[in-house]
């Protein structure tokens, strides 16, 4: 693979779909307004949850924010590639404008994935950074190179598992032509990723770490920033990430030999 | 000598396609138990086109052409037989060999809506990895041949078709393939923005030397770039040859147009044993096969009084229409 290229190429992605977004700033505004909202409404309906209970699940008030900065920052992510992108796929498919991306001498995943990006997601990543600021201020956690590399390294591992998940999903687009639902069901259960794990009956636990691994995208992050992490886990989460990454890229090369283009 | 670029050997397609009955009930049905069946939308077809050929892919809706031109390009794996592209086996989808061929589809763009078109043009240019120099000259280049230097900043969303049209020819072409599959390109597009096309089609294939398959239901665009077509009858090659080898096969007549003094002289010439098209008013379109042109024209001249006379090809629609629509076209 051309490094170099893919930069280039990767840059004017960001020059052009941030050209096409200011095209509309009204729309960019409005966007921007709905991510503090929706930021104070999660963070309030939080609280009501711990006003009777000081602990949900063993997890205070205060750690559980920790859980919400990182749902924050991936719900970022979430809006700023995966929804443009991923989303697009399946418009892709029913109207056949696959068939460019195809033809071109890159690499179909990189340009279906990567293609666009919304700027208003990135106020969401800005606000999760700066309520993770404060929960490790309010938690008293000692920042260290161990803490800021394994914090690093799972939140990098909770945006591949969602986004394997996400582009899973859509891949079978190539079959079934139109899976909307199935992504707003994912999108759902991502919601479910604001409460700590523990919270949950036993087998909602087992559902959310094995079939749809909510627990491996905000719960373990969460634990590892308050320490309360096990290597195994880490080493799990990694391992779990390293899976849906290569499975969700096996996937798509096999979806690939049953498209069959939109007729014209 | 000119090699080939093209080779197509027994190549067939089928397709699982599920049926649905009418109704309530048919949809109920549809949902819980689809019944699909394979259908063969390509059939055992063979064709070789040499470089720097171009030719017209005929047939009526659905008869397999633009399934054609997708395996060509590697977009559709083929069901049975083997396709060689400039060497290449186009479903493998190289690099190399995407860098040689391009798809234009008159229905679809690439081309980003909100932006102006050279955004669009940029993009491509580092998609295959050209330099901003040498993106600069292409752009250049071909924006001089297509007549849009003025277009190139104004946003997609307001240009008309045919700006559009072109604009997606230079997007597609800013790699100067040598291989273009054209599906339906003068689409929708007014009778000067298709002439300023196959202008720039026949320009392009003549400074290149690129070869072009095209696939169009505007028979000018045929007639006009085309020497060689090849007729697509649901799924099977039914003539592969010279298009006016064609036309004379299909067409062995003329028709003549005599304007008569009187509607009186159009009525005996009417009853006179000519095969008759029409007659409208003082005129009448009459028949006549290539081979005796001259003596019905003397016949006309000697026994009747007339005003003027214009000799005429059947329109080539008429003709290709008959070979879309009749299965068994002895050809």
């Amino acid at each position: 693979m051309n490094l170099r290229k893919y930069l280039k190429v990767y840059k004017k992605f960001l020059h052009t779909s941030l050209a096409s977004e200011l095209e509309y700033k009204t729309n960019i505004l409005i966007d921007l307004f709905t991510a503090i909202l929706s930021l104070i409404g999660s963070i309030f309906l939080l609280s009501i949850f711990f006003e009777n209970n000081g602990y949900i699940g063993g997890w205070k008030f205060e750690q559980a924010l920790i859980i919400q900065g990182i749902y924050t920052i991936l719900n970022g992510i979430t809006n700023t590639w995966f929804n443009p992108n991923l989303t697009e796929i399946v418009k892709h498919i029913r109207e056949g404008t696959l068939d460019f991306v195809l033809l071109k001498p890159i690499d179909s995943q990189f340009f279906i994935s990567l293609k666009r990006i919304t700027p208003s997601g990135f106020l969401e990543i800005i606000l999760g950074f700066f309520l993770l600021l404060y929960c490790i201020k309010i938690n008293q956690i000692n920042i260290n190179l161990t803490f800021l590399t394994l914090c690093l390294i799972t939140i990098i591992c909770s945006i591949c598992i969602l986004y394997s998940l996400w582009f899973f999903i859509s891949t079978t687009t190539i079959w079934f032509v139109k899976t909307w639902n199935a992504t707003e069901v994912l999108r759902s259960f991502l919601y479910i990723g604001r409460f700590p794990l523990n919270s949950f009956s036993i087998s909602l636990r087992i559902f959310f770490s094995v079939f749809i691994p909510i627990a491996f995208i905000t719960s373990i992050p969460a634990e590892v920033f308050l320490g309360l992490s096990q290597l195994w886990e880490i080493l799990l989460e990694v391992i779990v990430a390293l899976i849906f990454l290569s499975s969700s890229r096996k996937f798509w090369l096999y979806a690939l030999k049953f498209y069959s283009s939109a007729s014209s | 000598m000119v090699q080939n670029i093209i080779d197509v050997r027994n190549l067939s397609k089928s397709f699982d396609i599920s049926a649905k009955e009418p109704g309530l009930k048919g949809t109920v049905k549809h949902f819980f138990r689809r019944q699909t069946k394979s259908l063969k939308v390509i059939k055992d077809i063979s064709f070789v086109i040499k470089e720097g050929e171009i030719v017209g892919f005929l047939g009526a809706n659905g008869a397999g052409k633009t399934t054609i031109l997708k395996m060509l390009c590697g977009l559709i794996y083929p069901s049975e037989g083997s396709i060689l592209v400039s060497g290449y086996l186009p479903f493998r989808r190289k690099e190399d060999f995407l860098k040689k061929i391009t798809l234009i589809m008159g229905q679809k763009q690439q081309l980003i809506w909100d932006l102006p078109p050279i955004e669009s043009f940029y993009l491509n240019a580092s998609i295959y990895d050209l330099d901003k120099f040498e993106a600069k000259r292409r752009i250049k280049k071909l924006s001089e041949m297509l007549e849009i230097e003025d277009e190139l900043f104004i946003p997609v969303r307001k240009l008309s078709l045919g700006q559009r049209m072109k604009s997606e020819l230079l997007a597609a072409l800013i790699h100067e393939p040598n291989i273009l599959f054209l599906d339906e390109p003068t689409l929708g597009l007014d009778i000067n923005a298709q002439r300023n096309l196959r202008k720039f089609l026949q320009k392009y294939n003549k400074e290149t030397n690129a070869t072009i398959c095209l696939t169009s239901h505007y028979m000018k665009d045929i007639t006009s770039l085309c020497k060689r077509v090849i007729c697509v009858h649901e799924g099977a090659i039914s003539y592969d040859g010279k298009l006016d080898l064609l036309l004379k096969k299909l067409s062995p007549v003329k028709e003549i147009l005599i304007v008569c003094r009187s509607e009186e002289d159009v009525i005996k010439l009417a009853n006179f044993g000519f095969t008759v098209k029409n007659k409208i008013k003082n005129e009448i379109t009459i028949k006549v096969e290539k081979k005796s042109i001259t003596s019905s024209l003397k016949t006309i001249l000697n026994n009747f009084d007339i005003e003027d006379l214009y000799i005429n090809e059947p329109p080539v629609d008429e003709i290709i229409g008959k070979l879309l629509i009749n299965k068994n076209y002895d050809i």
